[in-house]
């Protein structure tokens, strides 16, 4: 039995968090065997398709062409993925809002329990899964005969985007349930890196009291080659768009430095950002929670600090 | 229009989660626990849509053990009509969840489920598309803004990139998201009328739900702890250290 990874793309390419699930599915192929195959459902998406075939470690691409895919409505792609499970014996997509909106939406018509966002793989059957915004680490084994499973991209690094030659498949598309409709999308431009997989992050929290004040950010993110996040209290007062929230609910990142800002650090927000491999806490409060995770912290004004540091990083 | 709200009670979003010496779990002995914090959102939802006259009745449910009740009565003194309590002591999964809520709908034949988008203990994201699934109706996870337009519903939904909207059938399942109200508060007379209102204890066998558990729990352990870090007293001691020990800039 082979291992089907669901990719996502907006018919163009393949979004980074793909790879990562590739390397969560190789690594279940050291367990399962079998052979890795990537599904691209969308409308025009040849290119995507050519793409994922690149993707090292990918033997097979299932390519599905329709109207009804192109915007990766839940109603009309679990159908698919429905229909192709059956030979499979695991089924994996990035825990995306993409990947969370449709896995569940399949598992149930396959009558099974899916384990959501793994951290790591202990076999074919038995996983490691944060749970309680990651205060507690569960090992659970799946006794389902197919095994439907969504990755925490940060907790596997990024299968190789090229080096691999897949055969590239067509499958039947399933059709249009016309249960949704999509209508249209604004999504936050930015010309920094995407924030789940940003070697570097600064958020910013409620300490940055607007808006306005992120702009102070931006300048260290453009110095450092950052990508911009933020706590929930500050998307809560509307000073950044929700794209930008890291915690429980919202993004989880894991870069090689993240700086928080003004983040008093409740339990949630420690959740989406506690396994960065460097953390720098500013906050005039000593007694911020933060604190306890930050491997540098300084307690200052960061209306005095974040310029300096922006400054500094000049120097 | 009926609402079906399903609730789910939870370890307060507060409280400082400890994990079992025997690794079994969680501690839940003398924890305070509460309504889970999205499905307040979604209880709070259906209320505004009964207040404006869109929803006829607003009906909370929830499975778990019989202390579910206290929760079922917050919803209530939050302003639903009544309560549907399906007491069992099995830890629930959230497939076995859907299939009970599904049986729930087919009885009470709601046009809309309100629901949480995860439930902050399990962090599974799963019981609103599965519930979804199981009916054969449209869904809208994550959403901020829901408004009914005749007999189609528009949604904004928060997404990785941002925000999208879509338009769905009725019946629709939606799952609410931070950003899609403030939960109001129950009042002590509001929550004083909820003890009055009806409710009604169900179990898995009354609906012939199997609620067995698909997934076994091996063990539940501490996650890595992070090494104590240390302050430094300047922005410039701070870049020196990012630069020469960390050797991350």
């Amino acid at each position: 039995m082979s291992i089907l990874v669901i990719a996502e793309h907006e018919n163009a390419a393949l979004k980074p968090a793909v790879l990562n699930a590739v390397t969560a599915a190789v690594e279940l192929a050291g367990h399962a065997g079998g052979e890795i195959h990537l599904l691209v459902a969308g409308e025009n998406a040849g290119a995507v398709a050519s793409e994922a075939a690149q993707v090292a470690g990918v033997a097979k691409v299932l390519h599905a062409e329709g109207a009804e895919y192109a915007h990766g409505l839940a109603e009309n792609v679990a159908p698919l993925i429905v229909k192709l499970a059956a030979d499979y014996s695991h089924v994996l997509a990035a825990a995306t809002t993409f990947g969370k909106n449709v896995l569940p939406r399949a598992a149930a018509l396959l009558d099974v329990q899916q384990i959501s966002d793994i951290s790591a793989v202990e076999s074919a059957d038995t996983f490691v899964r944060p749970i309680y915004a990651g205060n507690a680490m569960a090992t659970v084994r799946s006794t389902d005969s197919v095994k439907l499973i969504t990755v925490r991209g940060t907790a596997f690094d990024a299968a190789a985007a090229e080096g691999g030659s897949a055969a590239v498949e067509t499958v039947d598309a399933t059709g249009d349930t016309g249960l949704s409709r999509f209508i249209g999308q604004e999504l936050t431009k930015s010309e920094r890196p995407e924030l789940t997989t940003a070697g570097i992050v600064i958020s910013g929290g409620r300490g940055m009291q607007s808006g306005d004040n992120f702009a102070m950010l931006e300048k260290v993110a453009d110095k450092l080659g950052a990508a911009i996040g933020a706590s929930r209290a500050a998307v809560d007062a509307g000073f950044v768009p929700n794209d930008y929230q890291v915690g429980q609910t919202g993004k989880v990142v894991a870069p090689d430095l993240y700086l928080a800002i003004g983040i008093s650090g409740a339990i949630q927000h420690l959740a989406g950002m506690k396994d960065s491999k460097v953390i720098v806490a500013i906050n005039k409060d000593e007694e911020a929670p933060i604190f306890q995770v930050a491997d540098y912290g300084l307690v200052a004004d960061l209306f005095q600090a974040v310029p300096e540091l922006e400054a500094a990083l000049d120097g | 229009m009926k609402v079906l709200v399903p609730i789910k009670r939870v370890i307060d979003a507060n409280v400082k989660v400890r994990v079992k010496a025997d690794e079994s779990g969680v501690e839940l002995t003398n924890v305070k626990m509460a309504m889970n914090p999205f499905c307040e959102i979604a209880v709070e939802e259906a209320v505004r849509l009964k207040e404006a006259g869109t929803a006829s009745e607003v009906i909370v449910v929830s499975a778990g053990i019989a202390q579910s009740q206290e929760t079922l009565r917050t919803g209530l003194a939050m302003g639903a009509d009544r309560a549907i309590l399906i007491q069992t002591d099995v830890p629930l999964e959230p497939l076995a969840v859907a299939k009970l809520l599904k049986a729930v709908a087919d009885k009470e034949e709601p046009g809309l489920l309100l629901l949480g988008k995860q439930a902050i203990d399990g962090d599974n994201n799963q019981t609103a598309q599965m519930i979804s699934a199981l009916l054969g109706w449209s869904q809208a996870t994550f959403a901020s803004k829901v408004a009914i337009d005749g007999d189609k519903l528009n949604v904004t939904r928060e997404v990785d990139g941002g925000l999208e909207n879509i338009n769905l059938n009725m019946p629709a399942v939606v799952s609410v998201d931070l950003r899609l109200n403030e939960p109001r508060y129950a009042s002590l007379p509001n929550i004083m009328k909820a003890k009055k209102k009806p409710l009604e204890s169900l179990t898995p066998e009354d609906l012939g739900v199997d609620v067995t558990p698909r997934v076994e729990t091996v063990k539940v352990c501490e996650p890595p702890a992070r090494k104590a870090g240390v302050k430094v007293a300047s922005v410039a001691e701070l870049v020196d250290k990012l630069k020469n020990e960390a050797k991350v800039i």
